[in-house]
């Protein structure tokens, strides 16, 4: 076994090897810019382009035009949610999101909110992570403009019921936004089944390389139309200028289509590995308790909080495994995972909690090193716990005045 | 984050882990913090003679909320209980080399300590300064 070992995949992936391959020729040789059109190199640049857009388009059912290429996600979601805000704004200026999306659509939308006046509805989610598609329905008005709703979430990989969702939308006629970085290339995704207009996701995500990722863009009922972040050349439709990354876009190509291909495999794989960590972890630890949803979740997320221990000092205890912790002490605000607080998880239980992300590299015997060391370790932890021992003697921590510092 | 090698080595190798019984005689325990912060330290002194001959603690936090209740148990043994309470925060977080995200944890070390101390005081009877 190979140390540290990786279990941080939705933070981001390698590089499949086979990828990498495809992407280099396109560094040197085929260094062509894809929007020179008198020349060898362009055209040959560019058809690689138009390949890489339908292996991407075909992911998702989408058609290759629908494509439009960016620097990652974060990117993608900022430009559908301020550039239909702006494209729209004569028609309303009302916007519809979740409490649980990735902090660069709700700081966007935040950012909407304070900078341009929009009004922005924050929808709850359940216990479970999952948005209730009748509070979508209950909150659009006649100025809503667009709703943006994530396909997984990164935390605790609950899936939304984009289909249900997407219904709503086209039966109101308001533009629905799905940022899905976390479940293209690991779920069936489409975006006509799912009634999506706009999807965003990144190549780092499906392994493919950093830098590259990609808004679709609906071109038929409804033609969506977007205001660009990024004046220039007129690049993707006018959408997004700046020359293409075509070994980039290569890659992320290549990436895609090797995830639609090993999907079910991959998939069936490591969700029998993730249930055997879960299993192997609840089997010898007491008062630990799922995060997300039991079945509608990502195959390959786990997202547990061990009671009376603290997620950072359970990092810190197991440094040759890289994981993720919700709690505060890992995060730069020191405010425990707000995605754990929206589905009413005590903040207690939020600075306990551990993300495992499993991945195409993931092995059986790194997962069974994972849960001996993860059980040492929190028994351990819980040993020198005032919590775990105050439990032990029967004291209800809830009833305890603690003085908030 | 990248911790200083007194952080990982009082966190591999805690000192005076444990608990003494709160009513032992000559015992004075301090709990401090809240489980909603992140951090609960639960620091404990045992004094014979105005000398405190014995400390444990246990905490549940982070690496250098551990490092730090750690280290204040090492530093407590052997003090008389009026130099007890001069150990400062700062002190601390000079010997562990704490982060400023992470000076918090000094903090509610030193909390920790004086409520022991108080504890114990408020034991010993009236005439003993039971206010921090």
């Amino acid at each position: 076994m190979k140390f540290p070992i990786y279990l941080d995949y939705h933070s981001t992936t390698p590089v499949d090897p086979r990828v990498l391959e495809t992407m280099l020729p396109y560094f040197t040789e085929k260094f062509g810019n894809a929007a020179s059109r008198n020349h060898a190199f362009g055209w040959e640049a560019e058809e690689a382009v138009e390949h890489a857009r339908q292996q991407i388009a075909h992911i998702i059912n989408a058609d290759s035009k629908e494509i439009v290429f960016t620097s990652g996600a974060t990117e993608s979601n900022n430009l559908a949610l301020k550039g239909i805000v702006e494209m729209y704004r004569e028609k309303g200026d009302h916007i519809i999101i979740s409490s649980t999306e990735h902090r660069s659509v709700l700081d966007t939308a935040k950012a909407l909110e304070t900078k341009r006046g929009v009004k922005v509805t924050y929808l709850p989610v359940d216990k479970q992570g999952m948005v209730n598609p009748d509070d979508v329905r209950a909150a659009l008005t006649d100025k809503t403009v667009l709703i943006s709703i994530m396909l997984a979430n990164n935390e605790i990989g609950t899936i939304n019921p984009m289909a249900d969702i997407g219904k709503i939308a086209k039966e109101k006629g308001v533009l629905l936004h799905c940022d899905a970085t976390q479940g293209v290339g690991k779920i069936p995704v489409d975006v006509q089944k799912m009634g999506i207009d706009l999807l965003s996701c990144t190549a780092h995500k499906l392994y493919g390389p950093k830098g590259i990722g990609v808004l679709y863009v609906r071109k038929k009922a409804p033609r969506v139309r977007l205001a660009p972040l990024i004046d220039g050349g007129g690049h993707e439709r006018g959408m997004r200028s700046g020359t293409l990354a075509v070994p980039l876009i290569v890659g992320f190509g290549k990436a895609v289509e090797l995830c639609e291909q090993e999907m079910a495999s991959e998939s069936a794989k490591l969700s029998a590995l993730r249930d055997r960590l879960h299993t192997s972890i609840t089997g010898a630890l007491e008062e630990v308790y799922l995060n997300g949803h039991p079945t509608q979740r990502l195959p390959h997320n786990l997202n547990l909080s061990f009671a009376f221990v603290e997620g950072e000092s359970l990092l810190m205890g197991m440094k040759e495994i890289a994981l993720s912790s919700g709690s505060a002490c890992t995060s730069a605000t020191l405010e425990p995972s707000y995605v754990l607080k929206a589905l009413g998880v005590g903040a207690d239980l939020a600075h306990s909690s551990i993300r495992f992300g499993l991945g195409r590299f993931t092995t059986e015997e790194e997962i069974d090193y994972t849960a001996k060391r993860m059980i040492e370790t929190v028994t351990k932890l819980r040993e020198m716990s005032p919590l775990y021992e105050m439990s032990k003697e029967g004291i209800d921590l809830k009833s305890v005045q603690w003085a908030a510092h | 984050m990248a911790y200083s090698d007194k952080v990982v080595d009082h966190f591999n190798n805690p000192r005076n882990v444990g608990s003494f019984k709160k009513d032992e005689e000559g015992v004075g325990t301090g709990i401090v913090g809240a489980p909603e912060c992140g951090d609960v330290m639960k620091l404990q002194i045992k004094v014979q003679n105005d000398t405190i001959v014995d400390a444990k603690f246990k905490t549940f936090g982070c690496g250098s909320a551990i490092a730090s209740s750690s280290l204040a148990t090492e530093w407590l043994k052997g003090k008389t209980v009026e130099d007890a309470a001069k150990i400062k925060n700062t002190d601390i977080v000079q010997e562990l080399n704490l982060p400023p995200v992470k000076i918090h944890c000094s903090v509610l070390a030193e909390d920790a300590i004086k409520a022991a101390l108080n504890d114990y005081k408020k034991k010993q009877g009236p005439q003993s300064d039971g206010q921090s």
